[in-house]
């Protein structure tokens, strides 16, 4: 009840949004209503995962396809969505009722937004695959207006156009794998294709179909172009929702089809995900190293964590396909704990980077510096979301990778050789990603937030407004609080995995509550609520004992820099400077990045020159050669225009036997 | 000697593991420095000298630049409480601690990781030139290691079944682990990975100051006082961590089991400071034998610890089949 009253309010926010949009009141009113319906869509999720284990009833509306009413069910798996995305969308929407007052193109903004939010959860209570794709595709053209939004820019109109092919393509692929799903007699309701069972050609089919049409729309490399530039593109509390929650409903669509409507996924796909996920962990994050968009970067480091939500979807499938049924709980519980995570530590992180963008105008890395200390909040939270992101303990970013990990070390469990050599190749990629993301955030925070400004708008930046500051808080402290009480978090999740892999699991059944032991209690166990007790604890005497026994004055002085301090902001490491070393060894293979010096000759007044060359290898290698093949067929087909009628007449009676030889066929038989 | 409650000996081993853990870092340092003075035929300043360093250091007061934020400040309390809180999770002296439990190596990865991630925060923070040096080539010697340490994680994980150091020390303790090849080979880069991590040579040298060549000390080239004293101390703390857990993983004979007697323990420690000993002289002489590599070279050594690692895992089906 509450989330159809919810779900049906946002519709006519928009509705307000587009009759009254002249007068500046009603955007904040949008927004403070999209934030409403958010909470309230939060605490139907929570109330349903308390309560019931079981599935709501279907909820059947006379509309839609007139064979086929529209279905509406919410159980466990859309309940933990609604909050996965509920949560990072109240933040945003609190802090677009601020944000909004900054953005010169908000009219053509804030009338999509709750469009967008509607879309994104009637995906999720969708109970057939009509509704489902409408749903999907509101979300996908509501955020694509958005993209739109400041359309004057050539690069966001470049950014619209590949995002579009990029969601009809998604869809295009999600159509017929429903299709398959529903069998011959179309009965598109998710109950009956739960009872439809599918031949192994078909039942393929529709796994390759759902992860190019999901996978798509969640980044997975090499489907991840749009992304990229599309979520930056857009105002940054709706990229927040683009990177941070609709990757998820991506993800929630993946997890219905592959884990629940179909009946039985091989062991081989699932080894197939991984490889996918570990290549788009360590692609992502090699790509946002590079970046000097803040804004970018955060983007690139979607793809980084949603590969590593499907090493863990995929390492499920396998451990499920050879009936380990407690590893499939677990390895599936720490791909949503993972993507809850991300949820909320990319919004945070992309809602930072409005702050940063309102305030000094630019997103670029090498325009900023030293906004700690113009900028408290933006920067204190910004730091919490970036040390989540590095999978650092005791945030929350650490205990789902570490549950990810503890799963994969247990994948050569699965008696295929394939599986044995290719896990330890997958916890690798995994790793690396991790370590280089840490990398990554250093880089950022430490080149915006920390030294010197940059520029004369880094130097006057202004702190974000009261409401924005506390939307950051809040989804600050979730990094904390979901990193450390781990196991009410796994607790809570294994309710949503019982129903998809089959039997209940407790994650930390065996040490007792502050422990995550997932295996056993000798296998490998770790509790966030402990380690930061003590940690706390060390760290405090550290400081007494240092300030008792030693000197515990503090005297401001230059920066000595081995006696050379340069005045000049641009005497400090850039982010290109930065990312140098890694460009050197691993870029220097992957993006084939050249350095090229130009010295002036002695006696020339010119300055040296250092130029920086790199290319994308799947944008030019994928991309730009099935954009030359379609241009190649186009312009074949493009002669067809300018035939004569005699040969129109011709083609359409060749066309007329054609069918007829067809239906004659076909009668025979 | 009255029993102790069988709940409390964990916690009465784990206070002194705390102590112990800092009590014997800035010795370890000491010797290693010695040791390789000698080495070089020089006469060198008494292994005690650390210790002395430090007090000198905590006395004098804290010099911070007017660019420098709050971060600056609180990350040598940071770095030093993480690089402490790590060894007090690996077992030295005996497997029964309080806080085994709290933290597998993933975890002790993760929190060392922690430590590096302020610190690299630290070095940028002041803005110079310098600072970023480090920070960026500290980073991107973690970024190779760390996946290392965990590919050695993963072979000790396959062999022994768990992730957890002391359950891994009372597997071999079992006499379960002959002498196999991947373990070696984990071994390898596990020393490897430790060379890297606390910045000794090839990778980087401890003792220099010749500006273009450093990582760890251009990170801290802006502290001072107790600042600079917590650093230092975190990475003696980390340096002593590192052998601990090449001692506990590799080579945890003698350590004390639970249901182990007070002599058990004693002979754990004994077995402690000699494992100590032995490594910081082996690493004296490694670092006397060897020079240091280019910065851009890094990559190679890391990323063969990396495959060392890889192989590690992929040695042990091989021999499964065989």
């Amino acid at each position: 009840m509450l989330i159809a009253v919810a779900l049906l309010a946002l519709p006519l926010l928009s509705v307000l949004a587009i009759a009254a949009g002249r007068r500046d009141a009603v955007h904040g009113l949008v927004y403070a209503g999209a934030f409403l319906c958010s909470v309230a869509l939060i605490a139907a999720g929570l109330e349903h995962l308390g309560g019931r284990l079981g599935g709501a009833p279907t909820l059947v509306l006379p509309f839609g396809l007139p064979w086929l009413h529209a279905h509406f069910r919410v159980d466990n798996l859309s309940a933990l969505f609604l909050l996965i995305i509920n949560v990072p969308a109240a933040a945003a929407s609190a802090f677009a009722v601020g944000y909004s007052a900054h953005l010169p193109e908000r009219r053509r903004v804030t009338p999509f937004y709750p469009l967008f939010l509607f879309g994104m959860n009637s995906v999720l209570v969708a109970d057939d695959a009509f509704v489902f794709l409408v749903a999907w595709e509101f979300m996908s053209l509501a955020s694509w207006l958005m993209v739109m939004a400041d359309h004057r820019k050539a690069e966001n109109r470049r950014a619209g156009l590949v995002y579009l092919t990029m969601a009809v393509f998604g869809t295009f692929c999600l159509l017929p794998a429903f299709g398959l799903l529903a069998g011959g007699d179309g009965d598109y309701t998710f109950a009956s294709m739960r009872l439809h069972s599918l031949g192994p050609v078909a039942g393929s089919l529709v796994v390759l179909l759902a992860l190019l049409g999901a996978g798509s729309k969640a980044g997975l490399v090499p489907l991840h172009a749009w992304l990229p530039l599309a979520h930056p593109a857009a105002p940054s509390h709706v990229s927040a929702l683009m990177s941070g929650v609709m990757t998820k409903v991506a993800l929630y669509g993946l997890i219905r089809i592959l884990m629940d409507l179909h009946g039985h996924v091989g062991w081989q796909w699932g080894a197939a995900m991984m490889v996918v996920g570990g290549v788009s962990a360590v692609m992502g994050i090699l790509y946002a190293l590079m970046q000097d968009d803040l804004k970018t970067l955060l983007a690139y480091s979607t793809v980084e964590n949603v590969g590593i939500v499907v090493i863990g979807l995929g390492l499920a499938i396998a451990f499920k396909d050879d009936g380990e049924k407690n590893l499939a709980a677990l390895a599936l519980v720490a791909g949503l704990y993972h993507a809850a995570n991300h949820a909320v530590i990319k919004s945070l992180l992309f809602l930072g980077a409005g702050s940063v963008l309102t305030a000094t105008g630019t997103r670029s890395l090498n325009g900023l510096g030293g906004l700690l200390k113009r900028m408290p909040w933006t920067g204190a939270t910004f730091l919490v979301g970036a040390a989540a992101i590095s999978a650092l303990p005791p945030l929350n970013g650490f205990v789902s990778e570490w549950l990810i990990l503890q799963s994969l070390f247990k994948g050569p469990v699965v008696p295929h050789w394939a599986m044995k050599f290719g896990v330890p190749v997958v916890g690798a990629l995994l790793a690396l990603a991790a370590a280089l993301a840490a990398t990554c955030f250093v880089r950022a925070f430490g080149i915006a937030f920390l030294g010197r400004p940059r520029t004369e708008a880094a130097a006057e930046a202004i702190d974000t407004t009261f409401g924005m500051r506390w939307s950051l808080a809040v989804l600050a402290a979730l990094c904390v609080v979901l990193g450390a009480i781990p196991v009410t978090v796994t607790d809570a999740l294994s309710a949503v995995v019982q129903p998809l892999i089959g039997t209940s699991f407790a994650v930390s059944s065996d040490l007792g509550w502050p422990f995550l032991s997932p295996v056993s209690n000798t296998r490998g166990s770790y509790s966030g609520t402990v380690l930061v007790m003590i940690g706390l604890a060390l760290f405090g005497i550290a400081i007494a004992l240092v300030h008792r026994i030693g000197n515990a004055r503090v005297r401001a002085a230059d920066a000595w820099d081995c006696g050379t301090p340069g005045d000049d902001p641009a005497t400090q490491y850039t982010g290109q400077s930065f990312a140098q070393p890694l460009r050197r060894s691993i870029a220097a293979t992957v993006f084939q990045a050249r350095e090229t010096v130009t010295m002036p000759q002695p006696g020339e007044d010119a300055p040296a020159r250092h130029k920086l060359t790199m290319t994308d290898p799947i944008w030019n290698g994928l991309y730009l050669r099935i954009a030359r093949l379609v241009d190649l067929v186009a312009e074949q087909v493009n002669r067809m225009q300018y035939l004569t009628v005699r040969h129109y007449l011709l083609m359409m009676f060749c066309t007329l036997v054609f069918l007829l030889l067809v239906v004659a066929v076909r009668q025979r038989q | 000697m009255t029993q102790l409650p069988p709940m409390l000996t964990p916690i009465l081993w784990q206070m002194v593991q705390i102590m112990l853990a800092l009590a014997t870092a800035p010795l370890v340092t000491g010797y290693v420095r010695w040791l390789k003075a000698r080495l070089n035929g020089r006469r060198g300043p008494s292994p005690l000298q650390p210790y002395r360093d430090l007090y000198r250091l905590t006395q004098k007061e804290a010099v911070v630049a007017h660019s420098a934020s709050w971060v600056f400040h609180a990350a040598p309390y940071v770095v030093f409480a993480s690089a402490w809180l790590a060894a007090c999770l690996i077992p030295t002296f005996t497997t029964n601690i309080f806080l085994a439990p709290a933290a597998d190596m993933i975890a002790l990865v993760a929190l060392l990781a922690l430590g590096r991630f302020w610190l690299a925060l630290a070095g940028m923070d002041v803005g110079t030139a310098f600072g970023g040096i480090g920070a960026s080539r500290e980073m991107l010697i973690a970024s190779l290691a760390e996946p290392a340490m965990l590919m050695v994680t993963f072979s000790l994980s396959l062999v022994s079944g768990t992730t957890q150091p002391a359950q891994i020390a009372a597997y071999v303790l079992g006499g379960h682990i002959g002498l196999e090849v991947s373990v070696g080979l984990a071994l390898a880069a596990m020393v490897m990975v430790a060379i890297a991590e606390n910045g000794r040579i090839p990778i980087d040298n401890p003792a220099t100051h010749l500006e273009l060549t450093m990582v760890h000390e251009a990170m801290v080239l802006e502290y001072s006082g107790r600042h600079l004293a917590m650093i230092e101390a975190a990475s003696m703390v980390k340096l002593t961590l590192y052998m601990a857990l090449i001692a506990c993983l590799f080579a945890p004979w003698g350590m004390a089991q639970p249901g182990a007697g007070p002599e058990g323990v004693l002979i754990g420690m004994a077995a402690f400071l000699l494992k100590l000993g032995t490594l910081s002289t082996a690493l004296a002489l490694f670092e006397t034998a060897i020079a240091k590599m280019r910065v851009f070279r890094y990559a190679d050594f890391l990323g063969g610890a990396l495959l060392l690692g890889l192989l590690a895992t992929i040695f042990l089906y091989v021999s499964e089949a065989v």
